[in-house]
């Protein structure tokens, strides 16, 4: 077992992990994290999306411990004082969501999308999107809800 | 109280009340459960398609860290003397072989289970699992449905012979007499391609086990819930009464997740055995092989029309894989189109033929559609032959063959209560600028351009609000269609819908309250939707087949109503007035021609209260209704796809898509055209990319999704969506199913796309999914 | 999908690395894991140590040496993507890292981890491999040099020595050539079908192949033909010369030797428009 530090969603927390534990289990199993889903076993459907010192990362990819001392947000991180980030906002207000399975992920990929490039276009939105699969809206609503987002971010 | 104006909810598109948890990260989906002492189960399962099993030796497994148990088949099949059900023997002839969760003598596909690890942790399970010794004698396996089919092929099941499952036929009308009639018959030849639901949210199941009392919780990735508390029962034996099932929430579903599951028996049955909290969480990979596959059939069809290009008779042929065995209602899934094969078309004469096959393969069922999108494509694609044979254009032969006066009784013999499928078609037309598409594809025809453009259609029709129990029951369904909703009005105000359906993405606590706040003159706010748990809604037939709105929203109605009467009975009573007196609107009873009048919150209070009933009325303002439909809904509409299809490379790029649909009355249309949008998306994957393969020996080589291509955001368009609306008359709502039209609808669409794109190539047919790789195929042969 | 047992160390500096390398049986170098760690979970890769140099930042970076460009081992395909000395003196590089996988993988995945994974179905590797880049390890015995000619040797398999890190990639200034990187697949985020690196000045072509044999292939035909006259379909016609392609659900040898020459067509094409 290690001793690891991450700070999660702004607070910094220690853990005891085997070396083998993908940083995913460790936000789920070891900290109670379970808002980032595990869609597959091949780094394909980026449920598991968090943000690694604010860049989207599939945490089914990454070992705990290559997180060690990393800053690490999760979709239960994003909402503030109560008030869900606008890229949340747009989803709910757009129907963005049908299960919410893939949501965490894809919110935490656009999240990071908008950071990087502010206004993108609708090209630029899907192709960015291109590692989230999500099996129930069609990308139609998310697309949208991504530029309603990018309108406010 | 003066009368305010009421703020009303059904037809407005109100964001869902579902998405606060599931976009902050506190969904309740079956993996975020644990439990004190949970233990994780995993099962081992054969890599060969068809194979006897010698032995299985667990004790390496058993030795290894952390392991508290491991079974083979041999040591639980007395824990299920009967195996899974399948509850849909289709007909006299059908041969329903064991199916047992953990194989004992035979694996008969890749992923059939043979034994089970038990450990304190998932991954000691999964290290265990690697060391079970399983001693296989391979035999020749066959994965193909045709050359199951077929002579000398090897015997999925050793007493079931040519692999023949079942046959069954439906005709009407003279149908030879027609063929032999006929100006102009067309014919085609369609496979179905096997596919993988893949619904986001792999399978997963919890049981746990009360200490006291030894009843079961059992916390699954279900679309059913009510249906596997009975299907526990049937196969494990354990009374309904002592058993809890807990749909949570569930990641999507599209028919795989109402099935009954080996694992959902498996952990129960550990669970009981240990006497502790077993849990399985299913891998993406293990899913692929675990979780039902869906289509997979050959379609044979044939249409008589006369000089006119008119349709007079259909005659359809299906050769369809059953996989290795029958899962909860294999047998019926190709049959549930067997009524649509003439689509919305106006044949007269009628033939309908399936046979029903074996493979070593991942057992097939309900996919979204199930049965339907596959008979649509059939006809969609041979519409389109009959116009290049009569020589007229895809929508002219569509206008022409109509169905245009309801209610419709069609070829096949059953009842179309309300359509307008012209209506549909016109208006796609306007929206897609259909000849400004037309003139732009003859000017790259004319330039050689290396992207040619290709125009398809879809007209559909299709029987949803799964159903009608006295139908199912002609069909020897063993189960019935109806739907039970109760309404319970708390003292405070709060209105209580408790769901017999079991959503899973589709918004019921959304559109469910809009229906009840608008009847009952609340705010959506003030309703509070209660589904997925037996404990809390005993009784329900839960969601597949588009029929929660259909039948579980008309039995909500219905209940509303019961509401209704019985507080006016208490309005009147209080307010000193005949029941004739009472004038209702907006959750109020006004007494006519005054300002007196009293609510449905206070009828609420005074119903809980019972100080002052109406003589023998019973306290409280709760009431059920089962309801059950007389008749399928019908949703139609047009679909039309625009597709360019680079010449040189073969890739198809979907450009365009226009999806005009009538569902009958709308009650929130943002979730209307979400559901549209995820159908359409589904249905353009079997055309350009999904496909479920398997090689030689019978492994699946697409068996994760680095190679089985579920499309991103990337691959597809934004879609443009209409609506015409005609109500279904059958029911009071007027409404008519949404959940599987897009699906259903848009796969022909996108390949007669293709197919147009590559006709002055003269290729008229291109397999699904139309990969690149086909598509020069197609092209390559024709220039040799 | 949880990866089978092993030991992992973080290594300090490379010559730690190199020294960690050598404690393990079976041990392997962890960078940004984007190649490693899915064949892990699924148990096909079992190392017994896994030796960390993804805290190694001193490796990190593109500048300019010379007339050419070093490239730390472990950037990240992101700050390749995003690099603007590479999008002006090495755009298809950069380009092409902009193609691998998704923005996911991109912010974790590094140039070094591709070049050394040695997947011929990677785009990074066809490009140095256009590119004549230049590869440097570092092992017990000292530092040495590879050619991008030399380093890719089979399926999965390099140069590299079971102790030696890969530290630093160098890549020319491609000044005025003309360049393209056209990348054929299903989805977005899937490897390449095939995919076609082209490199055009002065009326020569270097042409590099992805997906089309068991390594980063060149395609000496297509850049032979392209020397003699220029034309980029008479050239094109000659790239599944010498290739080796699969045949697998992504489609058949056949058609990727049909790809091939449709893309290096293009390739060249675009290449000569620029």
């Amino acid at each position: 077992m290690r001793r690891i530090s991450l700070t999660v969603n702004g607070t910094r927390r220690e853990v005891e992990v085997e070396p083998r534990e993908l940083l995913v289990y460790v936000l789920r199993e070891r900290l109670g994290l379970t808002g980032t889903n595990v869609g597959c076993d091949t780094s394909s459907c980026g449920a598991c999306t968090v943000l690694v010192n604010g860049e989207s990362v599939k945490s089914c990819t990454v070992l705990g411990v290559q997180a060690d001392g990393l800053e690490i947000t999760t979709i239960e991180g994003l909402a503030a004082d109560g008030a869900l980030h606008p890229v949340q906002q747009a989803f709910h207000e757009q129907h963005a969501l049908q299960c919410g399975y893939c949501t965490p992920g894809m919110v935490m990929a656009a999240v990071s999308l908008l950071s990087e490039h502010p206004s993108p276009s609708e090209r630029e939105i899907r192709e960015a999107l291109e590692g989230n699969l999500c099996r129930c809206t069609g990308y139609h609503n998310i697309v949208k809800a991504v530029q309603a987002a990018a309108g406010v971010a | 109280m003066a009368t305010t104006e009421q703020e009303t909810f059904v037809g407005r598109a109100i964001p869902r009340r579902e998405d606060a948890r599931l976009l902050t990260g506190r969904g309740t989906y079956v993996d975020n459960y644990t439990a004190p002492g949970l233990l994780h189960l995993v099962v081992v399962r054969s890599p060969h398609a068809h194979a006897r099993i010698r032995k299985v030796d667990v004790s390496a497994a058993l030795a290894a860290d952390g392991v508290v148990a491991a079974y083979t088949g041999e040591d639980l099949k007395d824990a299920w003397p009967n195996g899974l059900p399948c509850i849909w023997p289709v007909s006299e002839d059908i041969k329903m072989p064991p199916h047992l969760p953990l194989a004992v003598d035979k694996a008969r596909f890749v992923g059939d289970g043979v034994a089970v690890v038990i450990a304190e942790s998932r991954a000691q399970a999964e290290d265990a699992a690697e060391l079970v010794a399983v001693d296989y004698e391979v035999l020749p396996a066959v994965t193909d449905v045709e050359q199951a089919a077929g002579p000398g092929a090897p015997l999925v099941h050793d007493d079931v012979p040519e692999n023949r499952c079942y046959t069954w036929s439906l005709s009407a009308g003279e149908v030879d007499k027609a063929f032999a009639e006929a100006k102009y018959t067309v014919r085609g030849r369609y496979r179905q391609q096997r596919l993988i639901p893949a619904a986001m949210e792999p399978r997963g199941v919890v049981c746990e086990i009360s200490p006291a009392t030894g009843d079961l919780t059992v916390i699954t990735a279900t679309q059913a819930p009510h249906i596997m508390r009975t299907a526990y029962t049937l196969v494990l034996g354990i009374p309904e009464a002592k058993t809890r099932v807990i749909a949570p929430d569930v990641g999507g579903g599209f028919g795989s997740k109402m099935d009954v599951y080996a694992e959902d028996m498996l952990v129960i049955t550990c669970a009981r055995r240990l006497n502790r909290s077993v849990k399985w969480i299913e891998g993406r990979s293990e899913g692929c092989l675990a979780t039902i596959h869906g289509r997979d059939l050959i379609q044979e069809i044939e249409l008589a029309a006369d000089e006119n290009g008119k349709v007079t008779a259909v005659r359809t042929h299906l050769t369809a894989a059953m996989g290795a065995y029958l899962q909860a209602v294999t047998p019926g899934i190709p049959l549930l189109g067997a009524w649509l094969y003439a689509g919305c078309y106006d044949a007269v004469a009628y033939d309908f033929h399936c046979t029903g096959i074996f493979t070593n393969t991942t057992p097939t069922d309900a996919y979204r559609g199930a049965g339907r999108p596959e008979a649509t494509y059939a006809i969609e694609r041979t519409m389109d032959k009959l116009a290049a044979a009569t020589g007229k254009d895809p929508v002219e032969i569509r206008r022409l063959n109509f169905i245009r006066e309801f209610p419709a009784t069609i070829a096949s013999g059953l009842e179309i209560d309300s359509g307008n499928y012209e209506a549909a078609l016109d208006r796609a037309l306007e929206v897609l600028d259909y000849e400004g598409v037309r003139a732009e594809q003859a000017a790259r025809r004319e330039s050689g351009a290396t992207r040619q453009l290709g125009i398809g259609f879809s007209t559909y029709v299709e029987m949803c609000g799964l159903a009608p129990s006295r139908i199912l029951g002609a069909l020897k369904f063993g189960g019935g269609g109806w739907e039970a909703m109760t309404v319970r009005c708390l003292p405070t105000g709060t209105v209580q819908i408790v769901s017999g359906t079991s959503p899973h993405g589709q918004g019921h606590a959304t559109t469910f309250s809009q229906i009840v706040a608008d009847r009952l003159g609340v705010s959506v706010d003030d309703v509070e939707f209660l589904h997925g748990d037996t404990a809390v809604s005993q009784l329900g037939l839960d969601t597949y087949g588009s029929r929660s709105l259909p039948v579980g929203g008309v039995a909500l109605w219905h209940a509303t109503e019961k509401i209704i009467g019985k507080a006016r009975k208490i309005a009147a009573h209080t307010l000193e007035v005949s029941e004739e007196d009472l004038e209702y609107s907006g959750g109020r009873f006004a007494v006519r021609g005054t300002d007196k009048g009293l609510t449905v919150k206070d009828a609420s209070f005074l119903a809980w209260a019972a100080h002052n009933l109406p003589e023998g009325m019973e306290p409280g303002l709760t009431a059920q209704h089962v309801y059950d439909p007389p008749n399928f809904s019908w949703p139609g509409g047009c679909h039309v796809a625009v597709v360019e299809v680079d010449t040189q490379t073969g890739a198809v790029f979907l450009d365009r898509y226009v999806a005009v649909d009538d569902v009958g009355t709308v009650i929130n249309p943002m979730i209307v055209e979400g559901q549209v949008h995820g159908g359409i998306a589904q249905g353009v994957a079997q055309a350009l990319f999904e496909e479920a393969v398997y090689d030689a020996d019978g492994n699946l080589v697409t068996g994760s999704l680095t190679n089985y291509l579920v499309p991103s955001a990337a691959e597809l368009p934004s879609y443009e969506l209409d609506r015409t609306e005609t109500p279904s008359p059958t029911n009071p709502l007027g409404v008519k199913g949404v959940g599987e039209t897009g699906t259903i609808a848009s796969t022909p669409a996108v390949v007669n796309a293709v197919v147009d794109a590559l006709s002055p190539y003269g290729i008229t047919d291109i397999d699904m999914p139309a990969s690149p790789e086909r598509v020069w195929q197609a092209l390559r042969g024709v220039a040799r | 999908m949880i990866p089978a047992p092993f030991d992992y160390e973080v290594a300090g500096s490379v010559d730690d690395a190199i020294r960690l390398l050598g404690e393990g049986e079976d041990a392997k170098l962890l960078a940004g894991g984007h190649s490693l760690l899915p064949l892990m979970k699924l148990r096909f890769a079992r190392p017994t140590l896994l030796v960390d140099i993804g805290r190694l930042s001193d490796l990190a970076y593109v500048r300019e040496a010379g007339d050419g460009i070093a490239i730390g081992a472990l950037t990240r395909h992101h700050d390749l993507a995003t690099s603007e000395l590479l999008k002006e003196q090495c755009g298809i590089l950069a380009y092409a890292a902009a193609q691998v996988g998704d923005p996911q993988v991109r912010h974790r995945g590094t140039i070094g981890g591709s070049a050394a994974h040695g997947d011929p179905a990677s785009d990074l590797p066809t490009v140095l491999l256009a590119l004549d880049a230049e590869l440097v390890a570092r092992g017990p015995d000292g530092e040495r040099t590879i050619a991008a000619a030399d380093f890719f040797r089979g399926f999965l398999e390099t140069a590299l020595g079971p102790r030696e890190v890969l530290t630093e990639i160098r890549v020319p200034k491609l000044g005025g050539a003309g360049c393209s990187y056209v990348k054929f697949n299903r989805r977005a985020q899937d490897w390449a079908t095939v995919a076609v690196a082209a490199i055009v000045s002065n009326g020569s072509a270097k042409v590099a192949l992805t997906n089309m044999g068991p390594t980063p292939l060149r395609a000496t035909g297509v850049e032979e033909a392209f020397a003699a006259d220029g034309n980029p379909e008479a050239a094109a016609s000659r790239a599944a010369e010498g290739t080796s392609p699969p045949s697998d659900t992504a489609g058949s040898a056949d058609y990727r030797r049909h790809l091939a020459t449709v893309l290096t067509r293009r390739a060249l094409e675009k290449a000569l428009a620029r």
